[in-house]
């Protein structure tokens, strides 16, 4: 029992930290970024070229990789977004469009990926260590995964709820019209909350890489089970990404446990609907 | 007088038989060289992107592109009159999608008319083509598909050839070794089974519960799951509690990868440990990052076999990396069959297809290759990695195979 439950939340653990970014994204930026999952594959990538390439550990790539997600997804939201959220007459209109652009990146994501490392399969191994919680054994690399995401989730929320800056970001979500009244820069606000989740999506595409293996066009595997997680949160909120991840860690290792392993799929889209049903805004969201 | 006239007149007749038949050989040959094309096209359509890109990148792709180099660098294909042409390669991408593959095909035999047309990767992809390949005339080299239906579908299509036998081939294989095992009382009789829910898994799996138990064994623990699954935490530690000293996982790379790593951190290491797709790719060391020493999977090759050992270096020499253990040789033997059967009987789709069901030919798999039933049945079906190689194995070693290794020592 107490096996399943820590084995559930380190697999939440990586949803979570996946999820956390889209948040930002499709939360304060309103963006829905199709291309969120091949953001995390490029990560991998790098991460694995950095790694057996140039033998630079994949914790300390963090260091270059995350930094590098950021500045280039800032470059994505001045070159490409901006003109989208300019033009676009309500927030409707700005996520139709922002859809359709983003699902044109995802392929040139993955076009360039596919160029660059063909189709193949990818993996290696790295912290791979068995690590005992509460008398469990767990991989190091997955424990990674869901510290990150609750250190990462703890820093978001001081931010957004004790400081200033927080405060801006959070009143470009709830309002985007009427912020400006107040001499806030959305633009600059939503460009930075783009640019954050870019980097969380790295985060998240080092870690994964460690105990997942990857192809060039599987990023919409990592899109969907981000989705779906923000759905369940409640879209922009960083805690309700963490209760939604962590929940369905739980809900695939139990169902897994005790049901059948064939089952964790349907499970996972049961807990989904009922949801939806009982709170359309997500766990967390507002109503 | 009457006698020599007829002779003569005999004599004459035939001689005239066989200048009409060496004049006809002449044209036709004339035809298909030097007249009117300077080169032979061959068309494929392959999974380049979309979930099917890994695992035709890894067995197909490589050896249809080290084939056409190898031989455009010679020359070209060499044809019954010794010339030869070059070959023109077109490649599609059919982005992993059933209807994208059939489309291609299509398109590869009426739009763009080529002489021959490669196989796609996959059971499923090449079962989708062989009913347009029959219809068009093209020997169709089945090569990446796993099928016990073969013997049928080449009775429904007979220009369909099958490289890479059926499941049932494959689990009776691994059960002889299961049942050897057990009666010299070095496993009990316990198995854990998981499979993934997609053709692959379905197909053997379907194929080994009825071997398993045929052969007097108790299938403790038999799961499947979705092929998006990427956490094994969970199956490892169920099978592990089912007491089963045989672990049987019929898996895709990304299963396959995972549930090794899993079981290093969980130190499950049962004496009987068969992996899937993925066990036998020359990175899969390096993924589980320690020895893999005693892992089962399918396929496997003979390291004393030159033939072989020539083949891997020169793969890993142009297309950059080393092939797989299971697969690659498979097809790239199919195409130096097609190869030397238009060598012996020109461009005719019919008469290449009729020389690839009865002809003899010199493969990297052995000087004599030869079809059984439009089958090749010379395969290795389990393979174990020992000493950093994945070598077939059998009970008790011979014929091209070592003896099996068991129990399975530590991962470390």
């Amino acid at each position: 029992m107490l096996e399943h439950v820590i084995n559930g939340l380190v697999l939440g653990g990586t949803y979570a930290l996946v999820a956390m970014g889209l948040t930002m994204q499709y939360g304060i930026a309103r963006i829905m970024n199709l291309s969120f999952g091949d953001m995390i594959i490029a990560a991998c990538f790098a991460t694995h070229v950095l790694f057996t390439a140039l033998g630079i550990s994949p914790i300390a790539a963090l260091l270059i990789i995350v930094p590098a997600s950021y500045a280039i997804n800032l470059g994505i939201y001045q070159v490409m977004m901006k003109p989208l959220v300019s033009r676009a007459a309500d927030e409707g209109a700005l996520e139709v469009d922002s859809i359709l652009l983003t699902f044109g990146v995802l392929f040139v994501i993955q076009g360039i990926l596919l160029i660059m490392f063909g189709g193949g399969y990818n993996s290696y191994s790295f912290l791979n260590t068995p690590v005992k919680m509460l008398g469990t054994v767990v991989a190091g690399n997955r424990l990674l995964a869901l510290v990150l995401s609750l250190a990462i989730g703890a820093v978001l929320v001081f931010i957004l709820y004790r400081t200033r800056w927080g405060m801006i970001l959070r009143a470009v979500s709830l309002s985007p019209q009427s912020a400006p009244l107040f001499g806030i820069d959305t633009d600059r606000t939503a460009r930075t909350a783009f640019a954050i989740g870019g980097a969380m999506a790295a985060t998240g595409g080092v870690v994964v890489s460690m105990f997942q293996t990857f192809t060039a066009t599987a990023g919409v595997v990592f899109t969907m089970k981000a989705l779906i997680v923000v759905i369940l949160g409640g879209k922009g909120s960083i805690p309700g990404a963490i209760a939604a991840g962590l929940l369905l860690g739980l809900v695939e290792t139990f169902v897994a446990a005790y049901v059948d392993p064939g089952l964790t799929l349907a499970a996972v889209y049961s807990v989904f609907l009922l949801l939806l049903l009982v709170r359309p805004n997500g766990l967390f969201g507002k109503v | 007088m009457k006698n020599a006239f007829s002779c003569a007149a005999s004599v004459a007749r035939h001689f005239t038989t066989y200048a009409v038949t060496s004049l006809a050989i002449a044209a036709s040959v004339t035809s298909v060289s030097a007249q009117d094309r300077d080169k032979i096209s061959i068309g494929y359509a392959i999974s380049k992107s979309g979930p099917n890109a890994g695992g035709a990148d890894m067995t197909v792709t490589p050896n249809y592109e080290l084939w056409i180099k190898e031989v455009n660098q010679a020359g070209g294909l060499k044809l019954p009159d010794g010339s030869r042409l070059p070959i023109e390669a077109i490649a599609y991408d059919d982005r992993s999608s059933a209807e994208e593959v059939v489309r291609a095909v299509e398109r590869l035999a009426t739009q763009d008319k080529v002489d021959f047309i490669l196989p796609p990767w996959g059971t499923g992809f090449n079962l989708a083509v062989a009913p347009l390949m029959a219809k068009f005339g093209y020997p169709h080299l089945a090569g990446a598909a796993v099928t016990d239906k073969a013997p049928d579908f080449v009775k429904r299509w007979d220009t369909s050839f099958w490289f890479m036998g059926g499941s049932a081939d494959y689990v009776s294989a691994f059960t002889k070794i299961l049942v050897a095992e057990r009666d010299a009382g070095r496993i009990n009789n316990k198995i854990a089974m998981v499979s993934v829910a997609d053709g692959f898994g379905i197909d053997l799996v379907k194929a080994a519960r009825p071997s398993f138990k045929a052969a007097g064994f108790e299938i403790a623990y038999d799961k499947t799951f979705p092929p998006q699954t990427s956490d094994f935490a969970t199956i490892v530690s169920e099978a592990s509690n089912s007491q089963a000293d045989t672990f049987v996982a019929f898996t895709y790379p990304p299963h396959t990868f995972a549930l090794t790593k899993q079981s290093k951190i969980a130190s499950f290491n049962p004496p009987v440990q068969y992996l899937g797709v993925g066990a036998g790719f020359p990175v899969y060391p390096g993924i589980a990052g320690s020895s893999v020493d005693g892992v089962m999977s399918l396929g496997g090759i003979d390291p004393n076999n030159e033939l072989n050992t020539a083949y891997r270096e020169k793969h890993t020499e142009i297309v950059g990396r080393a092939p797989d253990y299971w697969g690659s040789v498979l097809i790239y033997a199919s195409l130096q069959m097609l190869g030397q059967a238009i060598e012996r009987v020109g461009l005719d789709k019919a008469a290449v297809a009729k020389e690839l069901s009865t002809g003899t030919f010199a493969t990297v798999l052995g000087d004599e290759t030869r079809l059984e039933d439009n089958q090749l049945r010379a395969i290795n079906w389990v393979g174990q990695w020992q000493n950093g190689q994945f070598v077939a194995v059998s009970p008790a070693g011979g014929s091209g195979t070592a003896a099996v290794k068991l129990p399975k020592p530590d991962w470390e």
